[in-house]
């Protein structure tokens, strides 16, 4: 009798000691079927559209013609530099969601170049200064939070939002000196005739940013996984004190990360006002120093990994964007499916971590 | 939505199978008349292909927002309106952002076979501009722009329409209510202050304000106006905030130059009248709304389908107008005084037969002073050079033939004093 009245629930979680990767994999795989079918579900319920037409929609809204792909792979070009760009900083347990400053910051620098050395010096030679300034004024908006946080442990999540609203300002302020038409509140096209300042097209206008997305790529593995840095940037991430304790000045790592992670900050702001832009606006970054977090986290810092999953964000925002355009829904729809599937895909991580087991029934037991 | 799509592609299509029937049995008749009398029948085939033609040609739309927004909704309804009056295919691309998103949404317009591409922001010029010079042979048209006078492009298109002309008639309407108030007491004549909610400080703002306020004092000779500005064409909180803060500072009577309902429902709340734009918002605000002025887009949308079917060129620079039917007011509401509507279809007729200008250099002085030349920013620069002489016949000749049709009256008239304009 004593037994009946211990409460044990029925379904309790456990935590998982170990998983193999093709058992997460297959997680993974559930939760995008199971957030599919959710889609058409409330798909069918809302519009009465066939939610297969849907997914062919969100498809060819990706994929659909030879720009759109073009298109779509600049996109995840730009987002997975961002995200690479965080990555170091997260990997060092350092929450940089400043991303959206930096990049900024880069693209600021860029766009003065352009505005303010058209005429003045050959085209070849704005272009070197963009460079130099861009990824010199990502790195210097990275590393203020990051020069605080080492030497006088200030919370770095806190200044690092904060900067952001600062290059926020910095952006809305130049905007109105360099706005053309006066008034207007927007700087429009920036050297749209002579064409100064403009990062050349190799091959075509898409190639560019995704070359150097791949460069960076690369180089951030091989950064993380093999060299001294990446092993420090790791160790300092486990735990400070076991840093120290081997002799790794953390202050040092935080400061030499951070300026890394906002120079590839600036490098994003340079090719999205030199290469594909031309112009500035506060919301030339559109979020992405925040979905950037989400890309890095979701792939669990892995650069190869981040691949799909920037590939994944974008994929599903530009066929979410198509949707509105092919079915004359609303914007928001496609947003909710957006959501729909992004709460499935960061939900399962918690399949994988752990997993729910049943209460064998107890009182069979007994009797 | 879906049903609604098929009702309408199932009219379309029957429309068509009529047309080509039409169009075979009168070229068949037009086969034997041929040998009768020639030149006739030759004539009513090339009519008859053209209609075949213009269901053909298809129009892309770029918008920079969705239905939400009143200035949007106002182009989107007129797109639909044309559209489907004219029987040709099109497609809406809604909530495209004023930077390379739109010059790749225009492209893949043309991709997908559009014959025109349009884009209703300010904003979205220059990456119109990249794209018309990529696709020669398609269309692209542009509301609100400065540049297509000086790019040089036979197929970019600038146009806009003569909204200081309804500006100045819904002014009326609010010149009518000041004086209401006045009448009732509820207000002295000093107290006669317009409040207003403006998005930039660029000269389609600045044009729009300064005709509501020459509308509003040629009937309340009292009135002063506030204007303060969200530095935003869409900001619905920028907006009902400074619509709140124009009414604490004792404005009577608010209005608008941006694009939410941000104004028009701090008003109903507030229970001041509101003269709004780009449309009726009679229904959200029952009370307190006078009238609205807008432009009908749809005239243009007809004017450059046909333009295209017939193979015509579309002009460089499109003034709509009260005659065009692009410049309207919509139907007054309940908050409108009396004798509103005989006012202004009084100026409206005025205006219509020349004898009104709206910006006649006779009802307004700048720094205290007539103003008799004025050097305007036609040619958009990155130095506001001024370029060209706008004082015509004792008037501003805003949006004149032959200079551009996007505003360029930028001037600081007597009366009005700005809030905030550095945002």
């Amino acid at each position: 009798m004593a037994n009946n009245n211990i409460k044990e629930p029925r379904y309790h979680i456990v935590k998982r000691t170990e998983i193999s990767a093709k058992e997460a994999w297959i997680i993974r795989i559930v939760a995008i079927l199971a957030a599919l079918v959710v889609c058409a579900i409330v798909t069918m319920v809302c519009t009465g559209d066939n939610p297969i037409s849907i997914f062919t929609t969100i498809f060819k809204g990706a994929f659909g013609t030879q720009r759109k792909t073009w298109i779509t792979l600049q996109y995840v070009a730009i987002l997975l530099i961002i995200s690479l760009a965080l990555t170091p900083a997260f990997k060092m347990q350092f929450w940089n969601v400043g991303g959206e400053g930096q990049v900024l910051m880069g693209g600021l620098a860029a766009a003065a170049c352009m505005i303010t050395l058209d005429g003045k010096l050959p085209n070849a030679v704005v272009i070197i200064l963009m460079v130099i300034t861009s990824i010199l004024a990502g790195a210097i908006w990275g590393v203020i939070p990051a020069l605080f946080k080492a030497k006088w442990n200030t919370n770095e999540t806190l200044s690092t939002l904060m900067m952001n609203y600062i290059a926020t300002q910095l952006v809305a302020y130049f905007t109105i000196v360099w706005e053309v038409p006066k008034g207007s509140g927007k700087i429009g096209i920036i050297n749209q005739n002579s064409n100064v300042g403009w990062l050349p097209n190799i091959g075509n206008k898409y190639l560019l940013s995704i070359i150097v997305a791949i460069l960076v790529t690369v180089c951030m593995y091989i950064y993380l996984k093999y060299t001294k840095h990446g092993y420090e940037i790791a160790v300092v991430g486990e735990s400070q004190n076991t840093a120290r304790y081997v002799g790794i000045s953390v202050e040092k790592v935080i400061i030499r990360t951070m300026l890394l992670s906002g120079a590839i900050c600036g490098l994003a702001g340079l090719l999205l006002v030199g290469g594909i832009n031309h112009t500035i606006t506060t919301t030339i970054s559109d979020g992405q120093g925040f979905t950037g977090v989400m890309v890095s986290w979701l792939a669990k810092f892995n650069p190869i990994g981040m691949i799909f999953t920037s590939l994944l964000i974008i994929f599903m925002d530009r066929g979410a964007s198509e949707i509105s355009t092919a079915f004359e829904l609303n914007q928001s729809f496609a947003d909710i499916l957006t959501g729909i599937i992004l709460f499935f895909i960061i939900g399962c991580e918690f399949f994988i971590r752990y997993k729910i087991s049943v209460r064998k029934d107890v009182r069979k037991e007994n009797a | 939505m879906k049903k609604f799509k098929k009702v309408v592609s199932a009219i379309l299509a029957a429309s068509m199978v009529m047309a080509l029937a039409a169009c075979s049995s009168s070229a068949d008749t037009a086969e034997t008349t041929n040998e009768a009398t020639g030149t006739e029948a030759v004539e009513t085939t090339e009519q008859e292909t053209e209609t075949v033609a213009a269901s053909d040609v298809k129009v892309g739309f770029i918008f920079l927002h969705d239905e939400n927004s009143t200035y949007d909704l106002n182009f989107i309804n007129a797109a639909q309106e044309a559209c489907e009056a004219a029987g040709v295919e099109y497609m809406l691309k809604t909530n495209i952002p004023e930077g390379q998103e739109c010059y790749e949404a225009a492209c893949e317009l043309a991709d997908a076979g559009c014959d025109i591409v349009f884009a209703d922001s300010f904003g979205h010029e220059d990456y119109m501009i990249e794209a018309a010079k990529e696709y020669p042979e398609v269309q692209f048209c542009h509301a609100t722009g400065t540049k297509a006078h000086t790019e040089g492009l036979s197929n970019y298109h600038n146009a806009f329409a003569t909204i200081y002309e309804g500006r100045y008639l819904a002014g009326i309407a609010a010149g009518m209510k000041l004086n209401e108030m006045i009448e009732n007491g509820e207000i002295t004549e000093d107290q006669a202050k317009i409040g207003y909610v403006g998005a930039y400080t660029y000269a389609e703002v600045i044009s729009g304000y300064t005709s509501f306020f020459l509308g509003a004092r040629s009937v309340c000779p009292s009135a002063t106006m506030e204007v303060t500005f969200t530095g935003s064409w869409y900001d619905e909180t920028a907006e009902k905030e400074g619509a709140n803060k124009l009414i604490e500072d004792g404005c009577v009577l608010i209005s608008q130059h941006a694009d939410s309902m941000g104004a028009p429902t701090a008003c109903e709340k507030a229970g001041v009248p509101d003269v709004s734009y780009n449309g009726s918002t009679a229904s959200a605000c029952p009370n307190t709304f006078i009238v609205s002025s807008r432009i009908n887009w749809a005239p243009y949308f007809t004017y450059i389908i046909d333009a295209v079917a017939n193979g015509t060129e579309i002009a460089t620079d499109w003034v709509g107008t009260l005659q065009t039917g692009s410049v309207e007011l919509t139907d007054l509401g309940d908050a409108a005084a009396e004798g509103t509507a005989e006012a202004i279809a009084e100026a409206q007729a005025a205006m219509e037969a020349g004898t009104l200008h709206v910006f006649d250099t006779t009802t307004f002085t700048v720094n205290g002073a007539d103003l008799t030349s004025y050097m305007a920013d036609v040619d958009t620069d990155a130095d506001y050079t001024p370029d060209t002489e706008v004082i015509t016949d004792g008037y501003f000749a805003e949006s004149g033939e032959s200079f551009r049709s996007a505003p360029y009256f930028d001037l600081q008239i007597d009366g009005i004093s700005l809030l905030d304009t550095a945002y």
